[in-house]
């Protein structure tokens, strides 16, 4: 199935998938779009990157998606590449699947036997792989709203603007009279999927923001962490970095919130 | 093979290219236009950026059926040659860069041109983190990339000028 084309291509180029057919959706139009409904931002599976980075309404609604987008590839690759692309191709490495798993985001998917909606705890598998079927199209991504009060940061280290990071986080929190309502944390490449820290937001939940709690909050997010290694950094290493970005991500998400400014 | 036309260089052009084939190499196979160059054929290292329709894509990672009905500029279309072969027809961008020495083997140097042309488009008044920023997915083995955001900065200069000549004198009592 060929979306933008920015991941496929390369891996038909090193002939690493050899596809007997190639299916190109590019010219469904249905399947391109940003709407806000219910509460809830849908964007269509074939809405091009720059679409929803030039979009108000996910500036307005999904900041958190908003400030991840012009952290995808570089600007020729946000040109073709789509929403939808990305999150079926799942790398773990890549920054919307933190993003749909740290909002819950739904996964829209269609296929012979019907419609149905996957929740992002149950879309990412495993490296590259997803619940969607081989019969299956994933036709739409929902997005809910940030409440008011909510700050966002998407932080990560990587050695060149553009290039996949080493580790990133998606983190969203909600501020209520200066007290942590929601926190939300994803982790990129730190496994074969994203990674919620789940400790992490459990011990931040009800608390106010301070250098004490965001230094636990690093330890209990990259507690139980086994990243893999590469070139890139060493397991070690990108433990290192991840309860790094863990505290500055926090730190920019809280002052955010504080600001009043996303 | 399918049937297709487009428009590339404000010219339209038909061909028959072959399902499997890249952008770019029906622009240099079919349409015997060169300049744009394939350096690593799987978008790491944005030598064939070409335009499309007004933005900056790699052309390695499109099919060349993909650009059916769309807008296409490569390097040739930015100026065209000068009557005697000489640069008479470069434009700010080239012009800049090649007051900047910005090329050394040339090979990266359309996409480069190409990118930079896009975004300067978009961003005329861009300062040099953002321009080094928009630049980082081209490679360059050659000048160790200083060079090339000078003369991108010295275009951006030079059209800042251009501009700024040209309304006032109307617009001021």
């Amino acid at each position: 199935m060929l979306a933008g084309g920015q991941s496929l291509i390369p891996l038909l180029a090193l002939r690493l998938a050899r596809p007997a057919v190639l299916i190109d959706i590019n010219g469904i139009d249905e399947l391109s779009g940003v709407s806000a409904i219910d509460g809830r931002v849908v964007i269509g599976a074939m809405t091009r990157e720059y679409v929803a980075e030039e979009s108000g309404t996910v500036a307005d609604t999904v900041p958190l998606l908003a400030a991840a987008l012009p952290l995808i590839g570089h600007e020729a690759i946000r040109s073709r590449g789509t929403i939808g692309g990305s999150l079926a191709h799942a790398d773990p490495a890549a920054e919307l699947p933190a993003v749909a798993r740290a909002l819950d985001a739904e996964f829209v998917v269609r296929g012979l036997s019907g419609e149905r909606v996957i929740p992002a705890a149950e879309w990412f598998e495993g490296y590259l792989t997803t619940s969607r079927r081989p019969d299956e199209l994933l036709v739409e991504v929902r997005f809910p709203a940030a409440e008011d009060d909510t700050g966002v940061s998407f932080h990560e280290v990587a050695r060149r603007h553009g290039d996949f990071a080493i580790v990133g986080l998606a983190t969203s929190l909600v501020l209520s009279g200066g007290v942590i309502s929601d926190a939300r944390l994803a982790l990129t490449g730190v496994s074969d999927v994203p990674v919620r820290a789940a400790a992490a937001e459990e011990l931040l939940a009800g608390e106010r923001p301070s250098t004490e709690l965001f230094d636990e909050a690093a330890r209990r997010a990259t507690a139980d962490l086994d990243p893999p290694g590469d070139l890139h950094g060493s397991p070690g290493y990108r433990k290192t970095v991840a309860a790094a970005v863990v505290r500055r991500g926090l730190r920019a998400a809280a002052d955010n919130a504080a600001k009043g400014s996303n | 093979m399918a049937d297709i036309t487009l428009r590339v260089n404000g010219t339209t052009r038909t061909g028959s290219p072959e399902a499997r084939k890249t952008l770019a190499d029906f622009l240099r196979d079919d349409l015997n236009l060169t300049g744009t160059h394939v350096g690593c054929e799987h978008g790491v290292c944005g030598a064939c950026t070409v335009i499309l329709d007004g933005r900056a894509v790699r052309s390695c990672l499109m099919l060349a059926v993909q650009a059916a009905g769309r807008e296409v500029t490569t390097i040739e279309g930015l100026a065209p040659d000068g009557e005697h072969g000489g640069h008479e027809g470069l434009g700010t961008l080239q012009q800049a860069m090649w007051d900047s020495h910005s090329f050394q083997c040339g090979f990266c140097t359309p996409g480069f041109v190409m990118q930079a042309t896009a975004f300067l488009g978009d961003h005329p008044d861009a300062d040099e983190q953002q321009i080094r920023e928009a630049l980082s997915g081209n490679i360059c083995r050659c000048t160790g990339y200083q060079s090339i955001i000078d003369g991108v900065l010295l275009a951006a200069q030079r059209n800042r000028t251009l501009r700024n000549r040209e309304p006032l004198s109307e617009e001021r009592p």
